[in-house]
């Protein structure tokens, strides 16, 4: 064994990570445009006063359940958003949202199309199941490395390696919905006529819209199981808390500020999940 | 009658080694042999057929003939290994991708066996999907589109959802998405196989009422005989991809092509399908303008019956007379028929279903004298020869 010479895997990769770099003008666009989408959420939060950002996600609560009234939720999101006040939390609060927002719309911008691709190509989906296999397998401290060699540290680099990590759900689950379209209703499509857009926006992408909700769901749950990894390259926000509460071995402050992703979470989830509720009564 | 559809040489196989199936085909190799050697399987072997305008046509066959995979070819939703499918004299065949669309759209429609409605639209929405997207605006297709709905009879269900909707109701909404098209040739594929006897009856006779007024060419797909012999005005029989025969409900009754037919027909209900003309024999006849009392004993003798009828010179039919009362004539030495003719006879047209006239059969001795429009004898219905064609013997006078 020890005549056989060690493959030099990582030597490659670092020569193909050098070879990115020469791109740079490319990377900083990329850091541009990400880092004004972030200062443009930023800039929202920070102006909105405590309480109509309360209002806010209670009035969405409350209107996307207005059938079913959930006052539980809305008293757990005013009880939540209270004590992530009550603590301090309020800016890192707001900064782990811009994070999780501005990755999954990214993974959602990108995400859909591929999996509609997928969904339309079999050799594109054979091609592509491995890869994100490997998106999300591949530890996610992984995507740190080459993010701060490419987009530096901060705010940027943690939604590139959250939108690495958190894009697959998206993009299985837009395949899985479009090629769940019964294939009768296709045929019924084809057979008037239809043409491959019209197919899409008017049978497949309606239809599939729940599986793909679902995707974007995960895939925000995702991004923000990455904030606190991405806390260790400078981005802001609650995860950086509990980052720093790690480093001091504060076990009462990480389990404040984590307690802070809890709900935040929740409320991200409940309010996706509310959305995605089908307005077609079941039969 | 012009041929609106025509199917020439139309071959389908599916599987990965199609040119060599195809040569084992050409060289009349059977469908398993096939299989075996090429690993392709032979969907529809060269059909020929034509479709006249405004006709009810029924491929009819079991699961595995090749029906479905036909009327997919002939919208092209299957494409055809080999073949032609000529609408108007045009080769759908040989249609680029914008052309087929064009006909997709403007020549044809098609309803489906699970209705196919889109359960993200409302049912006027479903209705007016074929107008949608071929860009009809928006006033002018919900306008069509309630009128289609209206012709199925389905009033105030145009902003439900199909789910909402019972079977019966959600295949008339399949078929007003057909005719909102107002395309000339309706596709159906196995359109009312998944409804119950009842509704299925119903929207049978629905879409045979539209018909008479509609006059489209009709494509149905059927598995059910009793189906098939009820709306075709004429049936092709499909078995293992390759068409068995082709004609008129009663052709297919009476001269089935070969056994498979025959025992396809074994279970049909015939009294619904066999009209008066098919179980009337030949009357004995006498002419009342020159026949009298003695010819018509002789005629009764001759044919060893005990009544005979009785029609004038433009052989008109009058009436019938029996033995005992001809009897009488003869010993009172008269020479007219005319006192003792009996005009009470049930009388019936020749296309009348036999399952009309079956409770009077059975309950008067007298039997029915089948008359045309201007009141000719064409010939007489008795119950033996009903019961005969019933149970699927050969009748009437030709045979």
């Amino acid at each position: 064994m020890n005549n056989i010479p060690q493959l030099p895997v990582s030597s490659w990769i670092d020569k193909f990570v050098d070879w990115l770099a020469s791109f740079e003008g490319f990377f900083n666009a990329v850091t541009n445009f990400i880092g004004g989408i972030i200062n443009g959420f930023q800039w929202i939060f920070d102006l909105l006063p405590i309480w109509l950002f309360m209002l806010l996600v209670v009035g969405c609560t409350y209107w996307l359940n207005r059938k079913t009234k959930h006052w539980t939720l809305i008293g757990f999101e005013i009880v939540g958003l209270l004590y992530i006040w009550n603590q301090g939390f309020w800016r890192d609060m707001t900064q782990t949202l811009t994070l999780v927002l501005t990755s999954s719309l990214i993974a959602l911008v990108i995400g859909v199309p591929l999996g509609i691709w997928m969904g339309k190509s079999k050799v594109f989906e054979t091609i592509n199941k491995p890869i994100l296999d490997f998106m999300q397998t591949m530890p996610a401290f992984v995507y740190l490395i080459p993010a701060v060699a490419f987009f530096g540290i901060g705010m940027v680099p943690g939604v590139i390696a959250s939108v690495i990590f958190a894009m697959p759900p998206t993009i299985r689950m837009t395949n899985l919905g479009i090629r769940q379209v019964p294939a009768d209703l296709i045929e019924a499509a084809d057979s008037y006529g239809s043409t491959s857009w019209q197919k899409l926006f008017k049978v497949q992408l309606p239809l599939a819209k729940s599986t793909l909700m679902a995707g974007v769901n995960q895939s925000m749950m995702l991004s923000l199981s990455m904030v606190v990894i991405a806390s260790m390259i400078g981005a802001m926000g609650l995860g950086n808390k509990v980052y720093f509460a790690v480093g001091r071995n504060d076990a009462g402050g990480g389990f404040a500020a984590g307690l802070a992703i809890v709900i935040l979470a929740i409320i991200l989830d409940r309010i996706t999940q509310a959305i995605n509720r089908s307005k077609i009564p079941k039969s | 009658m012009t041929a609106k559809l025509e199917v020439r040489h139309l071959t389908k196989i599916f599987g990965r080694r199609i040119p060599r199936a195809e040569e084992l085909l050409k060289a009349g190799k059977s469908k398993a042999e096939i299989l075996k050697s090429a690993g392709a399987t032979v969907g529809v072997n060269d059909a020929n057929f034509e479709v006249n305008d405004g006709e009810i046509f029924v491929i009819m066959g079991l699961s595995g003939s090749g029906k479905s995979t036909m009327i997919r070819m002939i919208n092209r939703l299957i494409e055809p290994t080999s073949g032609e499918v000529l609408i108007d004299g045009e080769n759908l065949t040989s249609l680029n991708k914008k052309q087929l669309l064009d006909v997709r759209r403007n020549k044809m429609s098609m309803v489906f066996q699970n209705f196919a409605l889109f359960p993200n639209r409302t049912i006027i929405d479903n209705t007016a999907y074929g107008l949608e997207i071929k860009g009809v605006d928006k006033d002018e297709r919900l306008k069509k589109s309630h009128d289609a709905l209206e012709l199925v009879g389905l009033h105030g269900y145009d902003n439900q959802y199909p789910t909402q909707l019972s079977g019966g109701m959600q295949q008339r909404v399949g078929l007003a998405r057909a005719l909102a098209n107002n395309s000339e040739i309706l596709l159906m594929d196995e359109a009312f196989s998944a409804l119950d006897p009842l509704n299925r009856k119903d929207m049978q006779d629905e879409l045979l009422d539209l018909q008479e007024n509609l006059h489209k060419t009709i494509v149905f797909i059927s598995h059910d005989l009793n189906e098939a012999l009820r709306i075709g005005d004429r049936i092709m029989i499909m078995k293992d991809g390759e068409i068995v025969q082709t004609g008129t409900p009663e052709e297919i009754l009476t001269q089935p092509a070969d056994d498979y037919v025959e025992r396809f027909i074994e279970d049909v209900d015939r009294t619904k399908v066999l009209t008066a003309s098919n179980v009337m024999i030949r009357p004995t006849f006498v002419n009342i303008d020159k026949d009298g009392p003695r010819i018509a004993m002789r005629r009764m003798v001759e044919n060893e019956i005990s009544s005979v009828y009785v029609v004038n010179n433009k052989r008109e039919f009058i009436g019938v007379v029996d033995a005992s009362h001809v009897m009488s004539l003869i010993k009172k030495k008269e020479r007219k028929l005319d006192s003792v003719i009996q005009k009470n006879v049930p009388t019936t047209s020749p296309d009348t279903p036999i399952t009309d006239i079956m409770d009077t059969i059975s309950s008067t001795p007298i039997p029915y004298a089948v008359v045309d429009d201007q009141n000719h004898l064409l010939g007489i219905i008795i119950r033996g020869a009903v019961l005969g064609a019933i149970s699927g013997n050969e009748v009437g006078e030709d045979e």
